[in-house]
């Protein structure tokens, strides 16, 4: 193990999964929630209520959730060279993240403001409040708890994702730790980089957890 | 928002035959939640819709501000038929009512102010005036020092203050409140209930009020529908509909508030305890008051003895029963039974020693009370007393069970 040449290389794997993750954050929060409201309000009864465009919604996270991420990532392809213009690289992987996210951030979503109150909805219903106003200033607020929970799950499910980069030559830590650490033999590079995954899920979960409880503080 | 001014007479809102019909869904049959509803709701009045659970009465409050739409006839509320409006439209009508629930609907996430400004924000008021307008709110429902607080740390009663305060902000004319007391307990219940009497006095407001429970409707109502099936059953003045209750549902809400007659249980403790001629006599408006029949009492020497009963209530109205144990000379005391029958309605129980098991229903001489609605004074006569049957009331047990547990023995404790 030598950490002088390993070092420069671990602080770029670090750097990488950073790009992806942050950016799968940003974009798959953004679309998750989209969808996820989407979802919520065409469902059967609810504000916007529309049974094709839920079915459609519906089947598409049912179909797209449960694919193994590795074969989602091949899958994808055509779609990704669409895109991105390449189906390998940090830029065509983080484009798979950021679907895969959507998918899995908008059950989330749909599960977390199904557990709202409808009275409260209907009350603002009843005060002459819009579709529109009534996700700004009901859905979200009222479930802003456990929507940030949720986004804490995705974060470290996102982080989990980016650990196969390698495969499609993307880099980052995971990369880091197979080449460097499982297929040299040395464990204590594989340690290392376990140890900071570890140590960044955590501190997530950690703010997230204050966040919510903020949230909650009322 | 509403685009038409209201007329100055006439009705504030309008059920003309209307009906929701929910579509069948998967295996549930089609639900008739609202069926051919003609009733007129006036102006300043304290409106109460009863009924037991199911049986259309949020649904039909839900009509008039469009929360519902209806399947067939028209509502129009405030000079606006809300038929075929559009939902822009109807977001508008909304807005100009107000509307309070069983289990408040507060928005946990915004404090007692906030949700109290929440129309307001609607209706596009300036922040300077929603504040100085949600201070005068809560200073009208009595929390004003609540207004940073957050709802779960209120009480029911509070909440359903900051309820009435929220559902008060735009100034609305009408006020919806959906079962607004049934979550609260019985003290709580009368103080929101004499605030919505405040409400209704000092600002003019004309409020609807949906309930399953009598002694709100005997509280606040002016006026009441009595709902079964979707259908409006009795309708009227709510002291003539309760004091004449005409359908098995009404005498049964009767019934749960005030359990005046004896049961045959307590019957037969009476007669233990009183030998004497045991009689109920009504007490209401339209019959005798005890007073009066003291002075019946009084004038063939007989002496009365209350041992049972209970006078309370109805639209500010009295309205009860007593049982006397009649003691005195065998032909006075039939004498004063007879002049009883002339002043109000009597059930004659027998003595102990000659007990007169199945007393039918008596009724006063004179002409039968007219059908119709009358606003003014109730008729004299006609008034039933329908509940006397004593044992086989409780067998017309409904699904809320009231009946059965009405025949209890509060009285007798």
């Amino acid at each position: 193990m030598n950490w002088d040449t390993l070092g420069p290389l671990l602080w770029q794997a670090a750097g990488q999964t950073a790009y992806m993750v942050l950016i799968t954050l940003v974009v798959g929060g953004f679309f998750g929630l989209l969808i996820g409201l989407g979802l919520y309000l065409t469902r059967p009864g609810n504000l916007l209520a529309n049974r094709v465009v839920f079915s459609v919604l519906n089947v598409l996270i049912n179909i797209i959730r449960p694919i193994p991420f590795i074969i989602f990532l091949v899958a994808l392809g055509p779609l990704t060279r669409l895109a991105v213009g390449s189906v390998i690289g940090i830029e065509a992987f983080t484009f798979a993240m950021c679907v895969m996210a959507s998918f899995v951030f908008a059950r989330l979503v749909e599960q977390n403001l199904v557990s709202i109150d409808p009275g409260v909805i209907e009350a603002a219903r009843a005060m002459g409040a819009s579709p529109w106003r009534i996700v700004r200033t009901v859905l979200v607020p009222e479930a802003l708890a456990p929507l940030v929970l949720g986004y804490t799950f995705l974060f470290i499910g996102v982080l989990d994702m980016s650990a196969i980069g390698g495969y499609l030559g993307a880099g980052g830590l995971g990369d880091f730790a197979i080449v460097h650490g499982y297929r040299q033999y040395d464990w204590a590079v594989t340690f290392v980089v376990v140890v900071i995954i570890v140590v960044i899920a955590q501190l997530a979960q950690l703010l997230g957890n204050v966040l919510a409880r903020r949230a909650l503080r009322r | 928002m509403s685009a038409t001014a209201a007329p100055t007479t006439g009705p504030i809102i309008s059920f003309r035959d209307a009906s929701k019909v929910f579509p069948a869904r998967g295996r549930r049959p089609e639900v008739r939640a609202v069926d051919g509803v003609t009733l007129d709701v006036r102006a300043g009045e304290i409106f109460g819709v009863i009924g037991y659970s199911g049986a259309g009465k949020s649904t039909l409050v839900r009509l008039i501000n469009a929360l519902e739409t209806t399947t067939g006839g028209s509502v129009v509320v405030d000079g606006t038929d809300l038929t075929g409006l559009s939902e822009a439209r109807l977001r508008g009508v909304r807005a100009g009512i107000g509307m309070i629930f069983q289990q408040f609907n507060l928005l946990s996430a915004r404090t007692v102010a906030g949700n109290v400004a929440y129309p307001l924000e609607v209706a596009g008021w300036p922040r300077e005036k929603r504040r100085a307008r949600v201070a005068e709110l809560l200073d009208f429902v009595g929390i004003g020092d609540k207004a940073d607080v957050h709802p779960a740390q209120l009480s029911g009663g509070q909440k359903q203050r900051v309820g009435i305060a929220r559902a008060l902000a735009t100034s609305p004319r009408i006020l919806l409140a959906d079962e607004a007391t049934s979550a609260l307990d019985p003290e709580t219940t009368q103080d929101v209930l004499a605030l919505l009497r405040r409400v209704n006095r000092e600002l003019g407001i004309t409020v609807v009020v949906i309930t399953h429970e009598m002694d709100v409707v005997r509280s606040i109502c002016d006026r009441v529908a009595v709902m079964e099936h979707g259908k409006v059953v009795e309708l009227g003045d709510a002291y003539q509909v309760f004091s004449r209750p005409k359908q098995p549902v009404t005498r049964r809400f009767v019934a749960t508030a005030l359990k005046d007659r004896p049961s045959a249980e307590v019957l037969e403790r009476l007669r233990a305890r009183h030998s004497g001629r045991i009689v109920t006599v009504g007490v209401d408006e339209v019959a005798g008051s005890s007073a009066v029949i003291t002075r019946v009492l009084r004038e063939r020497g007989v002496d009365g003895t209350v041992v049972f009963g209970g006078i309370t209530e109805v639209a500010e109205r009295p309205y009860g029963s007593l049982t006397l144990e009649l003691v005195g000379d065998a032909a006075a005391v039939d004498g004063a039974v007879a002049a009883l029958r002339g002043v109000t309605d009597v059930v004659d129980l027998g003595t102990a020693a000659r007990p007169l098991e199945d007393p039918s229903v008596v009724r006063r001489g004179g002409p039968v009370g007219a059908e119709e609605d009358t606003a003014g004074a109730p008729r004299r006569g006609a008034r039933v007393v329908g509940v006397a049957d004593y044992g086989t009331f409780a067998s017309g047990g409904g699904p809320a069970g009231g009946p059965t547990g009405m025949i209890e023995e509060d009285g007798d404790r």
